[in-house]
């Protein structure tokens, strides 16, 4: 019964992709529809094989971007976190500036920072970073905050200092909570190096995938335009199933979320 | 708003005082000033047990047990258990020794490695009394710990108190909202009213120790929880007006 269950769980996914990747190829060639409309995927599949290394090139540059931002979204932002939940003073008079540089769209603040930020990956990597680090921040400083009253008591009982506190009690309640934030922030730093390089344009000598899309469309290369999205996408993907795999090894022992019978 | 009233209340060394009232009477605010968590509005709370040691709290002389067992989930039972001892800085293999020790006595020997989630609810209680005794404590104070227990754990686990209090010789209040309880388990019992709370009773447990479940059965406990339930009644009563 589990394993059947597991089997349609890894199955149905595909067996619909695979229909739908049939249905589509299958309208492209009967409906005549020109490639630099909508190519099938017999094209795209095409397109990343040809330009396939050169589009990895390009990949390589907007990872390399993503990751130093998501990086510095879950240090910076684990350490606002905490600097939060050591003074309500300081989180009260800055969160709402967090919330600000949340909510103020990133495609309207880039060109600023790429003028004020001479250095282009510097730049891109400010950008990807405001985008990502509000979740990591959110979700920690509500972790940290977030630790049972019984325990607290019983820690100022045994005369417990505040490092000790933070140490055994606030940090591992917190965890789970700074994992979900890192989960959500994974793919927003994506979006965000990918619309800081739309901004961009060429901005300097390498250029990321997303100035590649934007290549492409003008050039009207649909196929490769195309391939560039689908890496984009993979790559989306990537990110998220590694952080989950780190989630689930961090917590497995205890947190509900990543226990073995969690789903079943 | 005054949640508790004029409280006189004495606890000699040894004692198993039992606070037993309703719900609202100010129970777990009277046992949290008696271990320092709650600062009272007015008059003062003397500890013998303070005497001599160093810090507000005289860590590690109270053992605390609270309603819930209050474990920490991400840490193994030995973990959760080795706590006051790790606080308190010193954290070695006599401390390792200690923690198995309380253990066994809980009859827990063998579950160190285990998980807090992996354990009954009854089970998870008494890895908090093993906590709450492994620094030895003179003054253990218990918050209704078994009211979300089974009859029969519960009944199981008033023994295992029982027999605690005996061998180690600490000073405890127990918070119930049990007659039966308080009566089984006691030596004396203070029965508080509501609204606001105050000692309606103080009145001594004259039953044989030590106890065991024969007690339950017999005439003398009968009569005794008659007695201490005709006091609860009236001190109800007392509060409703």
């Amino acid at each position: 019964m589990r394993g059947r269950v597991r089997f349609w769980r890894v199955a149905a996914p595909i067996a619909v992709g695979v229909v739908l990747l049939g249905l589509w190829q299958a309208i492209v060639t009967v409906e005549n529809v020109p490639l630099y409309i909508l190519p099938g995927p017999i094209a795209i599949a095409g397109a990343l094989w040809t330009d396939g290394p050169s589009l990895l090139g390009s990949l390589l540059v907007t990872l390399r971007i993503t990751l130093a931002a998501l990086a510095a979204a879950a240090i910076l932002g684990g350490a606002i976190a905490l600097l939060f939940s050591l003074s309500r003073v300081l989180a009260l008079s800055l969160f709402p500036y967090a919330v600000i540089l949340q909510v103020t769209p990133i495609v309207a603040i880039a060109p600023l920072i790429i003028i004020w930020v001479q250095e282009p990956f510097l730049a891109l990597l400010v950008c990807a970073w405001i985008v990502a680090f509000f979740p990591i921040v959110s979700n920690t400083t509500i972790g940290l905050n977030s630790a049972d009253r019984n325990l607290l008591a019983l820690f100022r009982l045994y005369g417990a200092t505040p490092a000790q506190t933070l140490r055994y009690l606030k940090l591992p309640t917190a965890l789970p909570y700074f994992l979900a934030g890192l989960r959500i922030s994974g793919g927003l730093a994506l979006i965000g190096a990918v619309v800081a390089e739309f901004v961009a344009g060429t901005g300097g000598t390498q250029t990321g995938l997303a100035f590649r899309i934007l290549e492409a469309g003008y050039r009207l290369a649909i196929p490769r335009l195309f391939a560039a999205l689908f890496l984009l996408s993979a790559t989306g993907i990537a990110i998220y199933l590694v952080i989950d795999f780190i989630s689930r090894l961090a917590l497995r022992r205890w947190h509900e979320s990543a226990l073995d019978d969690a789903q079943e | 708003m005054t949640a508790l009233d004029a409280i006189d209340l004495d606890i000699g060394r040894g004692e198993f005082l039992s606070l037993l009232g309703p719900s609202g009477c100010g129970k777990t605010t009277l046992l949290r000033i008696i271990a320092g968590l709650s600062e009272p509005s007015s008059g003062a709370r003397h500890l013998a047990v303070d005497r001599g040691n160093h810090g507000a709290h005289a860590a590690g002389r109270i053992g605390f047990v609270f309603q819930d067992p209050t474990l920490m989930p991400w840490s193994t039972v030995e973990g959760n258990v080795l706590l006051p001892l790790r606080l308190a800085g010193h954290l070695g293999a006599a401390e390792r020794e200690r923690a198995a020790a309380e253990l066994r006595a809980v009859g827990l020997a063998g579950f160190e490695r285990v998980y807090p989630r992996q354990l009954s609810g009854g089970m998870r209680m008494r890895v908090s009394i093993a906590r709450a005794m492994v620094t030895d404590p003179d003054l253990l104070l218990l918050d209704e710990p078994f009211a979300a227990l089974d009859e029969i754990t519960r009944m199981t686990l008033n023994d295992d108190l029982l027999r605690l209090w005996a061998s180690r010789r600490a000073t405890v209040v127990f918070v119930t909202h049990s007659v039966f309880e308080s009566v089984y388990l006691s030596s004396r019992i203070a029965v508080m009213s509501a609204r606001p709370g105050r000692i309606a009773t103080d009145l001594v447990v004259n039953l044989p120790q030590p106890r065991d479940r024969g007690l339950r059965t017999t005439p003398a406990y009968a009569a005794t929880c008659a007695a201490v339930s005709a006091h609860l009644g009236r001190a109800m009563a007392a509060g409703v007006s």
